[in-house]
């Protein structure tokens, strides 16, 4: 099926990569007519982390209502809908299914195309919602399953000049958090208890080669807990408020300081920083001071479109609607799906 | 009534289609390969093929189990969203009573299952009595050791329909002995024609309200429950 060629069109996106039940509506890529989330953080919580297959449960309960609840919200019925976007990957297979599987029933039964979109574009176009692009654009996505530095030369045209070779940032925090006894998610608790303590205590920071743009966290995070555990063993005490400010610190510091390296090489004239650690307090102010000075203006969505959500993942499939891009019946979800 | 009926809750992924002279289309395949990325070009190419429009539709049927856990989520949840956004009534049905109706001239007990791993099995039994399928005892996941104790209690013989028959035909046939009655490879596959049939005795439910039956509690939730009851989990 085809897309029309009206560049105002009314889609409406799915997204289930995770453990975020999600549905908007969003009209020409940067109007968000609903957005509708439905977090299973109260059952995931007990566990201390995502169970897939108990994510996969929710997504499947929840799923057509969570769509109507985004119709309704948008006060649009289906014949008003010109096509159905949906996250393609990466993420929980499981978890993809539910939403991909969603996404083709409702198109093959409301005869309507099926725009299949990468979910690390969608956190990246979350900036769509907010403001124009200005190519060529640097984009820096930490959430707690990536952290990639995406370069933008034109629209839609997505290249990764650095990600994580381990851990990604939202991971690191979450094992940090549960080492210092914070309850899930970490991230937030980590954040908030960073801003109370000193920077301190000696931790490595990860720079790799001169040139390069990748991170690395899993040394970091081991010398939290190796920090933390020398300290049990001696009986001294550790200010937790103290760890958590010097881990931030040295997560911080590698990746504002890579971002703004790799903004001046590349001479970008926008920086978006994106992704659900995009909602850290001291990330942001650490980046805002680093472009403060800069030539290259500083994009950060609000930060319900910075969680996961559909209205980026209806943002992103505009791009791929003005080029005629959409998927067959055959879509799948894919987990290790590559940005395009 | 149209009717369209989805099962992906096994290796066996099938579709059948009704019309108002009965079941006008089925498909087939008992091939484990990606479910998810078949059943939709499998549904659209059967109703291009006998004519009819998703608009057309009076009603969706789904197999919702027990069975493989993301096989069903992904009949499941074609069958909700499609039924919901055509404003059209679904009708869950037990994968393992689909299973049981290739039973159906079967004068005794009819035991449908399927392998639950660790001994266990996903199963019940029916009977089919005047002319209707009947649950005689409710689908649940159980060892089958336990199982076959329960049978033996029962008196005539017993019809063994699923696809890990083989698997278990020494043990079943210890238990049983000469009560035990095998199906035939044809009839050890779900077919989904047989979800049109069984829409007769289910109460049609609004597409929300449909959920996957999976027997069983996820691996996580079973550990955090033994936990919290101080109970330990294997």
């Amino acid at each position: 099926m085809t897309t029309n060629s009206t560049e105002s069109e009314r889609l409406l996106a799915i997204e289930t990569s995770c453990d975020e039940t999600a549905a908007a509506v969003v009209q020409g890529g940067n109007i968000v007519l609903s957005n509708v989330v439905a977090s299973q953080i109260d059952s995931h919580k007990r566990f201390g982390g995502v169970v897939p297959e108990i994510a996969s449960r929710h997504h499947t309960e929840t799923i057509t209502m969570i769509i109507e609840e985004a119709l309704k919200e948008a006060g649009l019925t289906f014949s008003e809908i010109d096509g159905i976007a949906v996250t393609e990957g990466p993420g929980l297979v499981g978890a993809l299914l539910v939403g991909v599987n969603a996404a083709k029933a409702a198109a093959f039964a409301r005869g309507l195309p099926l725009v299949p979109v990468h979910h690390i574009a969608g956190h990246i176009q979350a900036a769509r919602l907010e403001r124009e692009w200005h190519y060529p654009a640097l984009a820096l996505v930490v959430s707690g399953g990536h952290t990639d530095l995406v370069l933008l030369r034109g629209e839609g045209e997505y290249e990764v000049i650095g990600r994580t070779r381990d851990d990604a940032a939202g991971e690191a925090y979450d094992k940090v958090a549960r080492t210092l006894g914070l309850p899930y998610p970490g991230g937030p608790h980590v954040d908030q208890l960073a801003s109370t303590g000193k920077a301190d205590i000696p931790l490595p920071v990860a720079w790799l080669e001169e040139d390069s743009f990748d991170f690395s966290f899993s040394g970091l995070k081991s010398a939290v807990l190796n920090t933390v555990h020398n300290a049990e063993q001696r009986g001294e005490t550790l200010s937790t408020a103290d760890v958590a400010a010097s881990f931030q610190a040295s997560v911080i510091e590698v990746l504002v300081e890579k971002t703004k390296r790799a903004a001046e090489e590349y001479g970008v004239k926008q920086v978006v920083l994106a992704g659900g650690v995009a909602a850290n307090q001291g990330l942001r102010a650490a980046m805002e001071d680093a472009f403060k000075e800069s030539p290259a203006e500083l994009t950060i969505p609000p930060f319900r479109y910075c969680t996961d959500n559909a209205a980026m993942i209806g943002a992103a499939a505009h791009i791929q609607w003005k080029k005629g891009i959409t998927a067959g019946w055959d879509l799948n979800g894919v987990p290790g799906l590559a940005l395009y | 009534m149209k009717i369209l009926a989805i099962d992906t809750s096994s290796h066996v992924m099938g579709t059948a289609l009704s019309s108002e002279n009965g079941i006008l289309a089925e498909y087939i395949t008992n091939f484990k390969k990606n479910h998810s990325l078949r059943l939709m070009p499998a549904i659209h190419q059967m109703m291009k093929e006998v004519d009819v429009a998703p608009e057309e539709l009076d009603a969706i049927a789904a197999a919702k189990g027990p069975g493989s856990y993301t096989g069903v989520r992904i009949g499941v949840t074609t069958a909700k969203t499609m039924a919901w956004s055509l404003g059209i009534p679904v009708y869950g049905i037990s994968s393992l009573m689909q299973l049981a109706a290739g039973g159906t001239y079967f004068p005794g007990w009819i035991c449908p299952f399927a392998d639950a791993r660790r001994g266990r099995v996903y199963t019940g039994l029916y009977k089919v009595r005047h002319g209707i399928l009947t649950t005689e005892l409710t689908d649940q996941v159980t060892s089958l050791e336990d199982w076959l104790e329960k049978l033996k209690e029962t008196e005539g013989r017993v019809l063994f329909l699923s696809r890990d028959a083989e698997q278990h035909q020494a043990a079943i046939v210890d238990v049983l002995g000469e009560r035990a009655v095998f199906g035939t490879d044809a009839a050890n596959r779900p077919r989904p024609s047989e979800l049109i049939s069984l829409t007769a005795q289910v109460e049609p439910q609004p597409p929300h309200s449909l959920v996957p039956e999976y027997a069983q509690m996820a691996e996580a939730e079973k550990k955090w429950y033994a936990a919290e009851e101080g109970r330990t989990y294997e």
